[in-house]
């Protein structure tokens, strides 16, 4: 039978080359799901079964991408996003499992917030999604947010992302806060003092273009400061958001070494891009962090590779073709990534021979589901059977007419990449045709 | 050679396209010194001028020379964002090209902003400025008053002094100079120097005394007092003393030591009165080449569909231009 089609809770998928990033294993083989759950993954083809058996057709499957760093921009950014058009671009790009961040409006620093997106999510009934909430009220850094009524109603981690906790005092006020709820703080390293009006990585490429530098100590600073604060708060767990420096990685790393609860993310860009693509003066490419230099770029790739960054986070953050269309001062921070971080992965960390294609995939399945402590990104007996099937050698032009996102604004319109995502299914059922129409 | 559509910048042109605009701006100068200064080269071409910055000399330069060459010509000008005016620059741009105008100068304070009307509009855009990246007329134009004394760039030793950080005079001043043959030091408080900007080509002095040893001309910025208030040097008294250009600062620069500024100068502050008004000072005869420099850029960048028809040499052209023939 045709994956098309699927339409069972319970069905046997064959001949697949099964990739399971948590125990670093490719091997062909079968998949049993049971009433939407992973009752067996096995080698070798199926056997004859009372179960309907679904034809792989040869593509891989893998657990179903996690996403802890999305932009879904509702409430109050529609006309950039919504949690269904959000969802739909993360089925598109092989994602069964998102985060989305509170810088919304209203910020999601109340429970009805919470409540309102994973409303939406059920009705969009494409991707799960996670709402995390604002580290203090209305992003503000000022008042603490209800936390236990935040996590009770869904929340699974607390930021302010989009700016950082401003003083160390409040950092540690987060943190003390969030420690015996078991959340992480997510922070948003900026040190807004050194950021200024910078609008990208400075060095040469700031000076030669005229644009207003961000330095490289602006996130280092930040992380430095919370890194310190977190020694003293005990407890308490820590995950950087979209790390891009060299300075960054010896931070994290030797906060790693000091045994310091410290998880990092970085970004899909900050592997394939640097500031000297800036060029053009493309606003596609305008991001914060910015795009940073040729060694950072080097260096994050060889942090993933060592373990020194946990994972990879798309930082999804959809702005209308008018927002973009401006001045480069004037355009806003950000690139959609939920439809392109798969093939970048497997382009540029597995056909680069950085690493295997399960240790890439781990980067973006249970690697960044542990960070924030959520179900998801394994191929586990018993687990959800949220699974990803795709074709890892096929080539493709990332075009913005073929975007699901309600927002076009990405970094990568132009690029070739290998790796296509065939079928997404979130609890055993196929959601690829439902995301149709969205 | 091939026909260039807009002036961007000076980054990356070659010696010979730099020379080819020198040149051209040499039989404009001509037309300039003539009771009757008017050309027909441009006749039947609408140029915009797009000020979004406040510019006094820079505009009626741009002005005088689309009159010179008989173009017809329209300006748009309007401080602050076009953003905060409600109409982005994108919708200001269509409009105007909707209107058919052909050739577009654009002085903003974005960096970039001439690249973004290039990518959208089929018309030649002119940058006269933008932001703190390139103002590539005031880069030829000052080269063309160096060419005038000189003859030619090399070994001579140039020195850009002052607020390097800002300056889109200096980064167009680096960039051509580089290019032919000169040796370019820029000189200014540490805190007004841009990172690597000695990867352009330069070097980097901080010492005004150091920077003028055997100097053979120096370009001096003009310092924005707004900067002081943004904590990036401490007082303008401790800048006019340490990087403002004086007789004694010159002492070990070159006897024939050329003083340029490109306006408007802040007299006793970067610049000493006396070396303003000095024998060596070519301050104004850069307002008087700017005029024909961009006489030559205008009529260069339309000057390719103009010519299309016909064989013409360089030389030719020019004779017609001094002529005052129509080259349509």
């Amino acid at each position: 039978m045709n994956l098309n089609q699927l339409s069972h809770r319970s069905y046997i998928i064959d001949h697949v080359t099964i990739v399971d990033p948590k125990k670093n294993a490719a091997y062909a083989g079968y998949i049993v799901v049971m009433d939407g759950k992973i009752d067996a993954v096995e080698k070798g083809r199926a056997k004859e079964s009372s179960l309907p058996v679904y034809n792989g057709g040869g593509l891989h499957l893998a657990p179903g991408f996690v996403d802890i760093h999305v932009h879904l921009r509702e409430p109050g950014f529609e006309y950039k996003e919504t949690v269904a058009t959000g969802a739909a671009a993360a089925i598109a790009g092989g994602f069964t499992s998102v985060a989305c961040m509170p810088n919304t409006s209203p910020a999601i620093d109340d429970r009805a917030v919470v409540e309102f997106i994973l409303n939406q999510a059920k009705l969009a009934g494409l991707a799960r999604v996670y709402p995390i909430a604002a580290a203090t009220r209305g992003r503000k850094g000022e008042i603490l947010s209800e936390y236990h009524e935040l996590v009770e109603a869904g929340a699974v981690a607390v930021t302010d992302d989009g700016a950082p906790v401003p003083t160390a005092e409040m950092v540690r006020r987060v943190l003390e806060y969030a420690a015996p709820l078991g959340i992480p703080f997510i922070e948003h390293c900026e040190d807004m003092s050194a950021s200024g009006e910078g609008v990208m990585h400075e060095g040469f490429y700031s000076t030669k273009l005229g644009l207003k530098g961000i330095p490289a100590f602006s996130e280092e600073a930040c992380l430095a400061r919370d890194l310190v604060v977190l020694k003293s708060v005990k407890g308490a767990r820590f995950h950087a958001a979209h790390m891009s420096t060299r300075g960054s990685i010896e931070l994290i790393r030797r906060a790693k070494e000091d045994g310091l609860p410290v998880t990092a993310e970085t970004a899909p860009h900050y592997l394939c891009l640097e500031d000297k693509d800036l060029e053009t003066y493309n606003t596609n490419l305008k991001i914060n962090p910015p795009l940073r230099g040729h060694e950072d770029r080097l260096a994050m790739i060889e942090a993933l590779k060592d373990g020194t960054m946990d994972c990879i986070a798309s930082d999804h953050a959809p702005h209308a073709a008018h927002e973009k269309q401006v001045e480069f001062n004037a355009a806003p921070n950000g690139s959609v990534g939920l439809e392109t971080m798969f093939p970048l992965v497997v382009t540029h960390l597995v056909r680069a021979g950085h690493m295997s294609l399960p240790q890439a995939l781990a980067l973006i399945t249970h690697r960044p589901a542990e960070c924030l402590g959520l179900p998801g990104g394994t191929l586990a007996r018993g687990a959800d059977a949220d699974l990803v099937l795709f074709d890892p050698e096929e080539e493709w032009t990332v075009r913005a007419e073929d975007l699901h996102s309600r927002s076009k604004n990405s970094a990568f319109i132009g690029h070739r990449v290998f790796g296509s995502v065939k079928h997404t299914l979130v609890g055993g059922v196929n959601v690829t045709a439902t995301r149709i129409g969205v | 050679m091939n026909h260039r559509k807009h002036l961007l910048g000076l980054e990356g042109m070659s010696a010979e396209e730099i020379t080819r605009f020198l040149d051209t701006a040499e039989s404009f100068k001509e037309v300039s010194e003539r009771s009757v200064k008017k050309v027909p080269a441009l006749r039947g071409t609408t140029v915009a001028n797009l000020f979004f910055e406040s510019s006094t000399r820079t505009r009626i330069s741009f002005e005088l020379a689309e009159k010179r060459l008989s173009a017809d010509s329209v300006n748009f000008t309007t401080s602050g964002s076009s953003v905060s005016k409600g109409e982005s620059l994108r919708d200001t741009a269509q409009n105007i090209e909707a209107m058919r105008v052909q050739m577009i100068v654009i002085r903003h304070s974005a960096a970039g902003a001439p690249h973004f009307l290039a990518s959208l509009l089929n018309g030649s855009v002119i940058n006269a400025g933008d932001g703190a990246h390139e103002h590539p007329t005031q880069g030829l134009l000052d080269m063309f008053t160096l060419r005038e004394r000189w003859g030619s760039f090399a070994g001579k030793r140039v020195v850009i002094v002052g607020d390097l950080a800002h300056s889109r005079v200096a980064r167009s001043n680096i960039h051509g100079l580089v290019t032919m043959g000169a040796e370019v030091v820029v000189c200014g408080p540490p805190t007004l120097i841009p990172l690597d900007i000695e990867r352009l080509g330069v070097s980097v002095e901080v010492d005004l005394k150091q920077a003028l040893e055997g100097a053979d001309a120096v370009n001096v910025l003009r310092i924005q007092m707004e900067r002081q208030q943004r904590g990036l040097f401490p007082s303008i008294d401790e800048y006019a003393r340490r990087w403002g250009i004086n007789r004694q600062a010159l002492k070990n620069a070159h006897k024939e030591c050329i003083i340029m500024h490109p306006g408007p100068m802040n007299r006793g502050i970067e610049i000493a009165q006396d070396v303003a008004d000095g024998e060596n000072s070519v301050i104004l005869d850069q307002v008087t080449n700017g005029v024909a420099v961009r006489m030559a850029v205008l009529y260069l960048l339309s000057g390719g569909s103009a010519l299309e028809n016909e064989e013409t040499t360089p030389q030719q052209t020019e004779t017609r231009v001094r002529e005052g023939k129509q080259v349509a």
